[in-house]
């Protein structure tokens, strides 16, 4: 059993509070490194996370991709996509295969 | 190659001979392991991006949903709106076994079976507008979720692909070459010793055989 969290600034987030899931709003680096970090051992199973927020969370994100719990997935904010999300797809497709074979020919 | 330094005795080619069995059995079994995880590997991604399109695509116009419905009312309502959710969303977190790589599986229970428990405001004070933003959330909560799984599945087992090719590879190009030359300096290097083993007897006896019968005296007679 575990909750699921949303992180990001307000504006993109507190949509989500409706459908039940627990929303934090976050402005700062440091606030979000150490937030993302209560979560993680909070038992967060999911964390959903803005673009932009995960942007600036590179380091403390890296910490939780070998783990199985918790999934940290990048959604985009209000402010628009900066595809940091479809990035990290292809970064796993470039780490497992050692070159980017699949969504090589879709760049624009 | 041979950059170890290997004693040439029997003993340790036995060691080299078995290891060579093991490097070579454990190669095979982990080539298997690579191409079975790629195969699935490949197919999730492929899952994972056509997900993550539909989920950005559908977010991003629920966001404009949203912004439509701020316009539309003040900041302080929407945000009573929103304060106390009605609706709970509990997430059962289960494992997959994939290729000894633990995926996730992820099942989701609300708390209320009530799709309309989303609204947690009366309708007297908020535009319509926020009802339609927040049902085009609820609408792609779950392909949210699925993504999730997907997602992380696909950063696991992407891990797990990067380390067997490590493994392979070095097995395949250092191990088992190493081994075997190993395995061939032992050999040849018993086999000469062995040669002059032989030619050292060979030429004991001949000198033994000298003395005692005086050959060479003889033919020169």
């Amino acid at each position: 059993m575990s909750k699921i969290a949303v992180m990001g600034d307000y504006d993109s987030i507190y949509g989500f509070a409706a459908l039940g899931l627990d929303t934090y709003p976050v402005e700062t680096k440091e606030e979000g490194t150490q937030l993302l970090k209560r979560l993680a051992e909070n038992g967060y199973g999911i964390i959903y996370m803005t673009e932009k927020l995960g942007d600036t969370l590179k380091t403390a994100r890296e910490e939780y991709m070998g783990r199985i719990s918790p999934a940290i997935i990048l959604i985009p904010g209000v402010s628009g996509n900066t595809g940091e999300g479809v990035k990290g797809v292809k970064g796993s497709v470039e780490q497992a295969v050692g070159s980017d074979i699949l969504f090589g020919e879709d760049k624009q | 190659m041979a950059a170890t330094q290997v004693n040439p005795t029997r003993m340790e080619l036995t060691r080299l001979k078995k290891k060579l069995v093991t490097a070579i059995k454990g190669h095979r079994l982990l080539k298997d392991k690579r191409d079975e995880l790629m195969r699935e590997f490949l197919d999730l991604v492929r899952e994972n991006m056509e997900l993550r399109l539909r989920v950005e695509e559908g977010i991003k116009s629920a966001n404009t949903n949203f912004v439509i419905a701020k316009a539309g009312m003040s900041e302080e309502i929407l945000h009573a709106a929103l304060m106390a959710p009605k609706q709970e969303v509990t997430l059962i977190d289960k494992t997959k076994n994939v290729m000894s790589v633990d995926i996730p599986v992820y099942e989701y229970t609300t708390r209320t079976p009530d799709p309309n428990d989303i609204y947690s405001y009366g309708f007297a004070f908020t535009s319509s507008d926020l009802d339609g933003a927040v049902k085009s959330l609820a609408d792609i909560l779950p392909d949210m979720l699925r993504l999730a799984e997907v997602e992380k599945s696909c950063q696991l087992m992407a891990s797990e692909i990067e380390k067997t090719r490590r493994r392979v590879n070095a097995l395949e190009h250092v191990i088992i070459p190493e081994t075997q030359s190993g395995i061939k300096y032992i050999t040849m290097k018993l086999d000469e010793n062995e040669r002059s083993t032989q030619i050292r007897l060979m030429k004991v006896k001949d000198m033994m055989l000298e003395e005692a019968h005086g050959y060479s005296e003889k033919q020169n007679h």
